[in-house]
């Protein structure tokens, strides 16, 4: 059977591998070697349980969202990663990753972040353990996200700004990257999202991959079925969407729906939609789609949110674009601003501005009256709320 | 034969020089490799700028995006070099990362080498099994050397893998960093420098990253073919763009 999990050397399709400069190569192969292995073990698997419960606050609830529900004629279920300490989904990859690290012997830890989310959930789960954090962040990144910045300081993590390139996500990544390759051996790098050389795709995705796997029997107990109709999730890099779809990859009738930033329309040439605007290249080691120059230079995208604010996507939701097995649908800024707003009005929920994203399908996409649509909440709007005042004049 | 083959089989300590194209000006490529070969370097690595050069310090990344902002384009190159073997004889490589070489087309890429008259490619994020599997075939058919990369935290293993897929040099980073990071030479670069000489490997091996004057390259040459300076000469062309080329030479192999 076909399947759309990545294989054993990280391709999903085509799209994922390792191409890296031989500098990361032990770095990766160290972490490539033990990932699935440690994973397996059971006091992993007891202590990431023990913290996804205790610390994050999981199970997270699936909740019907009747009056949502009733204004597009469909049955719409809110997975409510919102509602995970610090605020987002990212932390479930960052427990996981901490705790990794901590068994591959590491004392320092490493992350890249955009918004801030990411850094937030990476502070957050070094404090815990008492492990050294540095977060390259870029220069222009932490004059637009204070109160992030703020977080990560409190959390005791060292914010660097990035100041190559663009100065935001890709480049924080680049020297995230680059502080790797420097200290190969104390360090380990915690990746934000389903994307870089292998195994990063794979390990982030199963690390995320309880989303699903809890979605599946609260659904069981509210519709006496596992599988939706569809599954819906904003992606970035993708890592909230294929936490969301995992356990769905491989099931045909679960229809998958990605949804991608177009920022002020996909010919402006501000937008984050790199399923429509990308191509076939290599960004921070991974083969994927990504926005880039005729000449292959990488080229700086553009969203109102700053977590889907990528210029890439990971290889996994590169194949499920390529192979059609997704639907990738893309929205603009003033789209997902009025999605968002209407959850707050509708629900009583105030979700990111990249999950508002996802909530703003309805008008390109039209499901039928028993139809049943689960959509990832990837996260809470409370770091967004300057962004909401300055758009709505609040 | 190959004209880095035929170099390497010299009887002498190599040095050879990375320089972003493209850089300070646009049209210094061309005087830049003149100046090198006038003053007596044994190869040139000519840099392929990349907008995200992962395993570069501040040097080489300003230099590529300087270069990039100039206009520079893997065409340009090409059209830059269309003649370059009328006045060079030197062998000469291109460094760069893969995503630009894929844009263009890994066979037309290669093609367009040949035509040119370039040796070999420096790619250093193009993995060894992908180049085995997928990319070997196409460089041998244009003649081009591919030069792996190996770094102190290399198992011998993989030496000896790489060591069997090169026909060129093997790219030894004298240290784990970025380029620039590092200057001068401790214990550990030592014994892993001893470590490689005792592997006796059949390809000959030239040692960059951290060589920027007269004493690093000595040290880095003493078990191996030659060094390569990449960030410290473009520090000094950023200084006193091509004027004094010659004068850096000297001061390295005199
Ligand atoms: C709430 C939220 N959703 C989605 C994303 C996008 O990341 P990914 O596509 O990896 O889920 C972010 C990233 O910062 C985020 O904070």
């Amino acid at each position: 059977m076909k399947s759309y999990h990545a294989n054993e050397k990280g391709y999903y399709g085509e799209f994922g591998g390792a191409f890296i400069p031989e500098m990361l190569y032990p770095n990766c192969e160290e972490l490539r070697q033990n990932y699935l292995k440690i994973m397996a073990e059971p006091s992993f698997k007891e202590e990431f349980d023990q913290l996804l419960k205790d610390y994050v606050g999981r199970p997270t609830p699936l909740y019907f969202a009747e009056r949502l529900s009733n204004k597009y004629g469909t049955k719409i279920y809110l997975k409510r990663e919102d509602l995970c300490h610090t605020g987002a989904h990212k932390v479930n990859n960052t427990i996981g990753q901490i705790l990794m690290a901590k068994r591959l012997g590491k004392n320092r830890i490493i992350a890249e972040t955009g918004a801030g989310q990411h850094g937030v959930a990476t502070a957050t789960v070094c404090a815990l353990m008492g492990i050294e954090c540095v977060v390259y962040m870029g220069e222009i990144d932490i004059a637009r996200q204070a109160p992030n910045v703020a977080r990560m300081k409190m959390l005791g993590a060292e914010v660097r700004p990035a100041l190559s390139g663009s100065r935001t996500l890709k480049d924080a990544t680049n020297e995230a990257i680059r502080d790797w390759i420097n200290n190969p051996v104390d360090t380990h790098y915690i990746i934000g999202s389903v994307v870089g050389p292998h195994p990063y795709p794979d390990m982030v995705a199963r690390f995320q991959s309880v989303i699903s796997e809890e979605i599946k029997w609260q659904l069981k107990e509210k519709e006496g079925r596992e599988n939706p109709d569809y599954v819906v999730a904003c992606v970035g890099g993708g890592s909230n969407a294929a936490g969301a779809y995992y356990h769905y990859l491989d099931e045909p009738e679960v229809g998958i729906i990605a949804v991608e930033a177009a920022g002020k329309g996909i010919d402006t040439g501000e937008s984050a939609a790199t399923s429509a605007l990308g191509k076939v290249g290599i960004i921070h080691g991974s083969k994927t789609l990504l926005m880039q120059t005729p000449d292959g230079q990488i080229t700086e995208p553009y969203s109102i949110s700053a977590g889907l604010d990528y210029p890439g996507v990971g290889p996994m939701h590169a194949h499920l674009f390529t192979s059609k097995r997704g639907e990738f649908i893309s929205i603009t800024d003033d789209d997902a601003m009025q999605a968002g707003l209407e959850l707050c009005k509708l629900e009583g929920i105030i979700p990111a501005i990249e999950t508002s994203h996802a909530l703003a399908i309805f008008d390109q996409k039209q499901f039928k009256k028993d139809d049943v649509v689960v959509i990832n909440l990837s996260g809470r709007g409370d770091k967004d709320l300057q962004n909401f005042i300055d758009y709505f004049k609040l | 034969m190959n004209r880095i083959q035929s170099k390497l089989q010299e009887n002498k300590k190599l040095l050879s020089i990375y320089f972003t194209a493209g850089y300070p000006k646009i049209e210094d490529t061309l005087p830049v490799l003149q100046h090198l070969q006038k003053s007596g370097v044994d190869m040139v690595e000519i840099g392929l700028p990349f907008s995200d050069p992962l395993a570069d310090g501040p040097t080489i990344q300003e230099s590529s995006t300087a270069a990039l902002r100039n206009g520079m384009t893997t065409e340009k190159l090409f059209e830059q070099l269309k003649n370059v073997r009328d006045t060079i004889t030197l062998p000469l490589i291109i460094m760069g990362y893969f995503n630009p070489v894929l844009q263009y087309g890994v066979e037309a890429f290669c093609k367009k080498c040949n035509e040119i008259g370039i040796d070999g490619l420096i790619l250093p994020d193009l993995p060894l099994d992908v180049y085995v599997e997928e990319y070997e075939a196409t460089f041998k058919k244009y003649g081009l050397l591919n030069m792996f990369l190996i770094t102190p935290q290399t198992s011998d293993e993989r030496i000896r893998q790489i060591d069997n897929s090169s026909e060129g040099f093997i790219y030894m980073v004298s240290s784990a960093s970025t380029t620039g990071a590092k200057s001068g030479f401790g214990q550990e670069q030592e014994s892993y420098f001893n470590r490689i000489a005792e592997m006796k490997l059949k390809s000959p091996q030239i040692v960059g990253f951290g060589i920027s004057n007269k004493e690093t390259f000595n040290a880095a040459t003493k078990s191996t073919k030659g060094a390569i300076i990449g960030s410290a000469f473009i520090k000094q062309l950023t200084a006193n763009g091509t004027e004094k080329i010659a004068d850096f030479v000297n001061s390295i192999k005199n």
